[in-house]
């Protein structure tokens, strides 16, 4: 029994300001020993913060671009039958297409029996893949490319042996700038080549890569010299942004009725899409990285928390002294595992969003902080030194006071 | 056992046959039997040559440890009967340790460090600092309140601590060898610290190898393998006089400790 006089055995908690205060000795006092034990975590949220933040600045600048050029274009080339034969498109199908009342452009190319070269002493075989296709003077304004440098075919110029060139072309070519010469002869008649003009240069085309790899010649030209045939090889239809669905679906019995079937519809941007979205599974091996890095920080973790009790058992002894509780021990050191994870939590996604914003002015992205990892990640670190920090805590609170009193002595 | 309410203050601390014995088979056994009475406002000094047992009696009087056997009553409270957290609480207000390597923190200041001492009893930050100032203008650091542990010598160190031991008003302030790690004048200094603890009210029980501090207060217990081997007192407590203490110091040679004395070891208390 106990003097009812005496009513100071009631325990006092400690206030969280307070907590947070001991809490923190272990961290003010060793700061460097902190910040190593805490670089492991930050590496591995980093690492994550940068590398979804790098991909997602990929995909958004990719995005921006198709933004730019338009979800709304749509290709509509010649499909095979069941026979394997490829199955032209009549000749009116680009006007029938541009006839649709939700298309607000449409043009067209055809192939011709041409090929292009840097000089007419170049080997008939070696056309780098290029080919030469004839256009209609609207084919720029439906696939909105834009001219790197020099100019368009116009109404007199889409007549004379001149030529713009694609911007791979221009590079497979070496031409650097317009009024330059490429040589380009009929295939099967060797002696009808001819000196072509470079008129323009195209910058990339995302949307249509083929035109990237041609020499555009007016149809004019192209259809008496050239041989180009009268049936569009592909036609570039802009439909109304909130109709392209619609017209993905009649594209193929309008441009050709008699056999709907055989006609091949597509809309690029989905591709382009599709390939920024199949980057991302990439980011799983990075994820895995991560998770060992987050591993390895733990452990480091743990292990200064460890060392550090032996260390401090002086202090573990003294509070005991003070009248701290075993829990009020246990509560220090885990809430040092913590604020340790915290730390290398957040010093991580600052650095991540560091090394995201880098990288994207350098490749000249829109930078995209990766929201979710930048609040998953310290929510992730505080986990990880939690668990790191409940041993070493757990230790702690076991010392004996007179035990850790007199190992410190 | 509960007193009644309006009786006589019961006493400071008492001690009924307390054995302490540490682990293993056979165990050992530090502490054979204890009976100890010190009463309020009391000025005791422990002294007994090393291994004897006065540290393991000062953490069980402390509360830091629990003994094998026998009675501790503590103002009043068995501790026998207490929750750990009860006991913790004790330790936080009524009780004051005071170590030889007085265990400062070194990330703090003096001031942080002495407002320690009120963390556990659940005050605010404000008076926690308030009376942490105070305690040390007390002890005459009223200058050093910002200075870190390292600026300070080893008699500011120890008077930091007894702040810190004392800034809770406890009732007990318990000193382990307080001026062991010291010189004899910064050692006196802090000596004069406790005895003015003392004057205002506080009990205060000191383990000391230091046969001048020893002989100077008014209560001396000497501690032998584990038994009192004497407990004597001044007649008029309060009023120590060092010639009586201190005569026979430079007498008996051979036993251990207590020959500083001048006494046989075996004295019964």
């Amino acid at each position: 029994m106990t003097d009812p006089r005496t009513p100071l055995l009631r325990p006092a908690r400690l206030r969280p300001a307070d907590l947070l205060g001991v809490g923190l000795i272990g961290l003010r006092t060793r700061r460097l020993r902190s910040a190593l034990s805490a670089l492991g975590i930050s590496l591995g949220i980093a690492a994550v913060v940068a590398v979804t933040g790098i991909s997602s600045s990929n995909q958004a600048h990719l995005l921006d671009r198709l933004d730019r050029l338009g979800s709304n274009l749509i290709t509509v080339t010649p499909g095979k039958d069941i026979d394997q034969t490829v199955v032209p498109l009549p000749k009116e199908s680009v006007t029938m297409l541009g006839a649709i009342p939700s298309v607000e452009k449409a043009s067209a190319t055809s192939d011709t029996k041409a090929a292009v070269y840097r000089t007419n002493l170049i080997p008939d075989n070696q056309t780098n893949g290029l080919s030469v296709r004839s256009v209609r003077r609207d084919l720029l304004d439906t696939l909105r490319v834009g001219l790197r440098s020099g100019r368009w075919l116009d109404r007199g110029t889409e007549k004379l042996p001149v030529t713009v060139l694609g911007s791979r072309a221009a590079q497979a070519l070496g031409v650097t700038d317009p009024g330059q010469k490429v040589w380009i002869e009929r295939q099967e008649r060797k002696d009808e080549g001819e000196w072509y003009a470079v008129l323009g240069i195209l910058q990339p085309s995302e949307l249509a890569p083929e035109i990237d790899e041609s020499a555009l010649v007016g149809s004019a030209q192209a259809a008496a010299h050239l041989a180009a045939g009268g049936a569009p090889s592909t036609v570039y239809v802009r439909a109304r942004p909130d109709k392209v669905t619609e017209v993905q679906a009649i594209a193929g019995p309008t441009a050709n009725p008699a056999a709907p079937n055989v006609v091949s519809v597509s809309r690029p941007s989905d591709l382009l899409k599709a390939r920024t979205e199949t980057k991302d599974t990439l980011s799983g091996l990075v994820l895995s990285l991560a998770a060992v890095a987050l591993l390895v920080g733990g452990v480091g973790i743990a292990n200064t928390m460890v060392v550090g009790v032996m260390e401090r058992r002086g202090e573990v002894g003294l509070r005991r002294a003070l009248g701290a509780r075993q829990s009020q021990i246990a509560a220090q050191f885990l809430i040092e595992a913590i604020l340790l994870g915290l730390l290398g939590g957040l010093a991580g996604v600052v650095l991540g969003i560091t090394v995201v914003y880098g990288y994207a002015a350098l490749q000249g992205w829109p930078a995209a902080v990766p929201l979710t990892w930048s609040v998953v990640g310290p929510a992730v670190s505080v986990a990880v030194g939690t668990v790191a920090g409940l041993y070493p805590a757990l230790r702690a609170a076991r010392l004996s006071p007179t035990g850790a009193l007199r190992a410190a002595g | 056992m509960s007193a009644p309410p309006a009786g006589p203050p019961p006493p400071a601390l008492v001690l009924r046959e307390v054995v302490k014995e540490y682990g293993g088979a056979p165990p050992l056994r530090i502490l054979h039997g204890i009976d100890l009475t010190v009463s309020p406002g009391e000025l005791l000094a422990v002294v007994g040559p090393s291994g004897s047992g006065k540290s393991t009696l000062l953490a069980l009087i402390g509360t830091l440890d629990r003994p094998t056997s026998g009675r501790i009553t503590l103002e009043g409270h068995d501790l026998a009967s207490l929750s750990d957290r009860q006991v913790a609480a004790l330790r936080a207000r009524r009780i004051g340790f005071v170590f030889q390597q007085f265990f400062l923190l070194p990330g703090l200041t003096t001031v942080e460090n002495v407002a320690t001492g009120l963390l556990y009893t659940g005050e605010s930050a404000r008076t926690r600092r308030e009376r942490a100032v105070s305690a040390l203008t007390d002890v005459g650091l009223g200058h050093r309140l910002d200075h870190h542990p390292d600026q300070l010598s080893g008699g500011e160190k120890q008077r930091v601590a007894i702040a810190r031991a004392v800034v809770g008003r406890p009732g007990l302030l318990l000193a382990d060898e307080p001026t062991g790690a010291l010189d004899t004048t910064s050692g006196s200094g802090v000596i004069d610290v406790l005895r003015g603890l003392n004057a205002v009210g506080t009990t205060v029980v000191v383990i000391t190898h230091d046969r001048d501090v020893a002989a100077s207060f008014p209560r001396r217990v000497g501690i032998q393998d584990g038994r009192i081997a004497f407990d004597e007192r001044d007649a008029d407590a309060g009023a120590p006089s060092l010639e009586n203490n201190v005569g026979g110091a430079s007498g008996v040679g051979g036993v251990r400790g207590l020959d500083t004395f001048g006494r046989p070891a075996r004295r019964p208390a």
